[in-house]
């Protein structure tokens, strides 16, 4: 018997021994910490060629996984672009660096006032942060199996459209939607309201598809699913990929976000971290790299060169954010916040 | 001589407690401390708070209706492919290996597809005229998670431990007027224990702390004791209580392991 | 049980194994990008898989820690088996025990306590922490291949080779490691195999930009893999089935002749 795995094992060997390798290579580096599918990989190969520097890139899938490796400091990154709440939290843990606006001269020339005014909601000073994307949160939709309007977050928890429903399988942006619903603030820590937002959503479990991230989209282009909680920045490209899909912001209100690039305190490549940063706020780059995520950029520069009239004035890349009453943005709760909200998640999860 | 053969071990030794024993005693401390590094017992009582006992409660129930499953599937299995002609049997088994080499995630991934909404299986029903079957993101679909990718570790141990019987011994059975039935659960099924005893380890505990296969299979809906932990320590950051729930995880792998002990006397040979 | 049932059900079986990596295998045929249309029969993934930087890396290091992790696991498992199998029966039961721990442990607590270790001595992420994870659980394997045939050992043979004048190191390796070598080798493959699959302990040691192909998959899981990956897989799959199949084939040939 041992013979026979060997054999297996050996013939498996023997193809598999012929493979490349990847050294470590001491070159000039930028390490780059991002969420999935979060910028164009061509913009990332002209940085390389412009500056010589290679880019290390990496990527997240949740503000709450990004934490965790930042916090040890053992993966050693540069450069990292989390949102609104978390980099206050960052802050307050003294992880970021100052930035020095003086080697940031796009940064401070191409993104427009309102999102440094925004930004204050979470970076006072604007010291730490450089928006990069900014967007809603609300629901998308698809048209043929749909047939009412979507106006309400309610209708995530009717019972018409079971196992069809996708909702968000991260803490923040899942209590969001029942808090909204019932009117109380996405950054509640009142123990009687955060506790009917729990059973809310314990409620809604049954009816539920799948809780996901960035599978929605996919899910949602494959008519998989039919109605489900996306970032509008995913609602525009899925919506070329498949034209039955609408987004729409509930009437409850909902979340505003920013995710911004931020240095790392201990970055081992501060210089290069600042090119880098830099080099994306470059007008043609913004671009570039909103075209291919299509996820709303604050570089004002770069908006003024989109030639697709309807893109530019799209509701959904660009909305009049005064025409929605209850607009909010998370805010850092605090340890105790936290793990307050991730004790109840898991009770929702569990159940 | 012997004492410098002895001196041989001292790499291995030093190896085995920095990276085998210094990392236990590192979740032993973090399990049994709290953040300002005060000794606890806080993080191991966590496990009765509702959502940890419902995982654990969940995976616990999960992993012993898998291994129960596997074994019943791969028992006949192994006397099956024990009693094939030698030059069959080890091509037969080398193919039962083969699915091994095509990475396990993608393995288990693919069964999405087929499990799907609109997957392979409820579009092959449609196709009859039948009513879509609601599989995916389902206990059930976690369960056949489980017993797909550790049903292998089942059939080795026990096709390993039924091939060593003595056929005399069987055919002495018959001899002395044992029927079919008799000689299998009189003389086949105890001398097979031990080979029951470490499939039955090597399926369990996977399945007791598998992360993967309830997040690919599950849609996230169904938390196990495996998520949880690793969500401590890769998104909420708090590795106290992930410590702290390890522990309570490895007291059943420790009960496992005391039973396996009791079973496996001869010890080192049958783990695979 | 009879013939025909018995075949049906070991059939059965081998569909149920089977199923899921023919979907796999159809699916890196599939022109559609994403898993659930069928857009019709092409090969263009294979092509772009030569083309494909990010995948042949995380393959070229899944390659590279599978090969440096077993071969030195396989020389510590080598020298502590001799040191082991001159200890007295005690120790050596508490070292055998300490060996199978990587082994019954649950890997999540075995990558998470790994990881906490190297945190704490503050080392970078990166090959080297996986790899050194890859030496820790692949011992214990190499170990378990050999220590039986150490015991089958015969030592007034190797006593017999020091009398006839050899040194200790010409007496090992020409008495005991010809016998060694089956158990030597195929404790090789097997940690070879653990750590080309492995993904648990990886998933929590690795570090910035640095992918095996299970950790690449897994990110891939979320935002939907790539067909290549698909065409990679079938690859080796198919590769190792006809290395197989060669292998057994073969001998059955000679027998008959």
């Amino acid at each position: 018997m041992k013979r026979l795995f060997m054999i297996v094992l050996a013939a498996g060997i023997m193809i598999t021994s012929g493979g490349c390798g990847s050294g470590n290579r001491e070159k000039d580096v930028v390490i780059v910490y991002n969420w999935g599918e979060y910028v164009d990989p061509d913009t990332l190969a002209m940085f390389e060629e412009e500056t010589g520097i290679e880019v290390i890139y990496d990527e997240f899938e949740t503000n709450e996984t990004m934490y965790p490796k930042i916090e040890s400091g053992a993966a050693g990154y540069d450069v990292v672009c989390p949102s609104d709440y978390m980099i206050n939290k960052m802050i307050q843990n003294n992880l970021l660096m100052e930035l020095d606006f003086d080697n940031l001269p796009n940064a401070k020339a191409n993104i427009g006032s309102q999102y440094w005014e925004q930004a204050r909601g979470f970076d006072p000073e604007n010291k730490y942060s450089v928006p990069y994307c900014f967007g809603t949160v609300g629901i998308l939709y698809n048209k043929t199996m749909i047939e009412e309007p979507i106006t309400s977050w309610a209708q995530l928890w009717d019972e018409k459209y079971s196992d069809d429903i996708l909702m968000q399988d991260s803490v923040r942006d899942a209590f969001m939607v029942a808090e909204k619903l019932y009117g109380y603030s996405m950054n509640t820590l009142d123990p009687d309201e955060l506790q009917t937002v729990k059973d809310a959503l314990i409620a809604q479990k049954p009816i539920v598809q799948a809780y996901v991230i960035d599978q929605v989209r996919d899910k949602m282009i494959g008519n998989e699913a039919a109605i489900g909680v996306i970032y509008s920045g995913e609602a525009i490209y899925t919506q070329y990929e498949n034209p039955d899909l609408e987004y729409v912001i509930p009437k409850e209100g909902t979340n505003v976000w920013i995710d911004s690039w931020v240095i790392l305190k201990n970055a081992p490549h501060k210089e290069n971290a600042e090119k880098f940063i830099d080099f994306m706020c470059r007008a043609d780059i913004a671009l570039k790299n909103f075209e291919y995520i299509t996820y709303s950029t604050p570089n004002v520069a770069a908006w003024e060169l989109i030639e697709d009239e309807e893109i530019k004035n799209s509701p959904i890349a660009f909305p009049d954010l005064s025409l929605y009453p209850n607009l909010e943005t998370y805010v850092y709760l605090g340890e105790e916040g936290d793990s307050l909200y991730n004790e109840l998640w898991k009770e929702v999860k569990s159940y | 001589m012997n004492s410098k053969r002895k001196i041989l071990a001292a790499p291995y030794i030093s190896w085995s407690v920095l990276f085998i024993i210094v990392p236990l005693c590192m979740i032993f401390y973090y399990g049994l401390t709290d953040r300002s590094g005060a000794f606890s017992l806080e993080n191991i009582i966590a496990i009765t708070s509702v959502g940890h006992a419902r995982a654990l409660r969940r995976s616990i129930l999960l992993s012993v209706i898998s291994t129960f499953l596997c074994f019943i599937l791969a028992y006949p299995l192994a006397m099956i492919l024990t009693g094939m002609k030698k030059n069959q049997h080890s091509f037969i088994i080398l193919i039962f290996i083969l699915p091994m080499w095509m990475n396990f995630l993608l393995r288990t991934l693919a069964w999405q597809t087929l499990l799907e909404k609109t997957g392979v299986i409820n579009n092959i029903l449609t196709f009859f005229g039948l009513p879509r079957l609601k599989l995916i993101n389902t206990s059930y679909a976690i369960v056949l998670g489980m017993v797909y990718n550790f049903l292998p570790f089942m059939v080795l141990p026990l096709y390993n431990a039924l091939s060593k019987i003595d056929e005399n011994v069987i055919n002495a059975a018959k001899d002395l007027g044992a029927n079919k039935i008799q000689t299998f659960f009189r003389v086949i099924l105890p001398l097979s224990v031990p080979g029951i005893i470490s499939g039955v380890t090597m399926v369990f505990v996977p399945a007791l702390t598998t992360f993967i296969i309830s997040s690919l299979l599950g849609g996230s809906k169904v938390l196990l004791i495996g998520n949880v932990i690793e969500q401590e320590f890769t998104q909420a950051s708090n590795w106290h209580l992930g410590s702290g729930l390890s522990i309570v995880l490895m007291i059943f792998i420790i009960i496992n392991m005391v039973i396996t002990a009791l079973f496996d006397k001869d010890g080192e040979g049958s783990a695979l | 049980m009879t013939n025909i049932a018995k075949k049906i059900y070991v059939s059965l079986i081998f569909l149920f194994l089977y199923a899921p990596i023919g979907t796999l295998i159809v699916l890196s045929f599939n022109a559609s990008k994403t898993r659930a249309k069928w857009g019709g029969f092409t090969v263009r993934w294979y092509l772009s898989l030569i083309q494909d930087e990010t995948i042949l890396e995380a393959f070229g290091t899944t390659l590279l820690i599978a090969l440096f992790s077993s071969l030195i696991a396989t020389v510590i498992g080598v020298i502590s088996c001799l040191a082991m199998s001159s200890m007295k029966r005690k120790t050596r039961t508490v070292l055998m025990g300490i060996t199978n721990i990587p082994m019954l442990n649950a890997d999540i607590v075995t990558g998470i306590s790994l990881m906490l270790l190297f945190i704490s001595l503050g080392l970078k992420f990166g090959f080297g922490t996986i790899l050194l994870s890859h030496i820790t659980f692949n011992i214990p394997y190499v170990i378990l291949c050999i220590m039986p045939r150490m015991k089958q050992l015969n030592p007034s043979v190797y006593e017999a080779a020091l009398d006839l004048g050899a040194s200790h190191l010409t007496a090992f390796f020409k008495v005991m490691l010809p016998d060694l070598l089956p158990g030597i080798l195929s404790g090789f493959l097997m940690a070879f195999t653990m750590s080309l699959d492995d993904f648990i302990i990886t998933h929590f040691t690795k570090g910035a930009g640095i992918d095996t192909l299970s950790t690449k998959i897994y990110t891939e899981v979320k935002k939907g893999i790539k067909p290549e990956m698909y065409a990679l897989s079938t690859i080796i799959f198919l590769t190792v089935l006809i290395l197989l199949l060669l292998v057994n084939l073969a001998p059955n040939r000679e027998r008959k002749e």
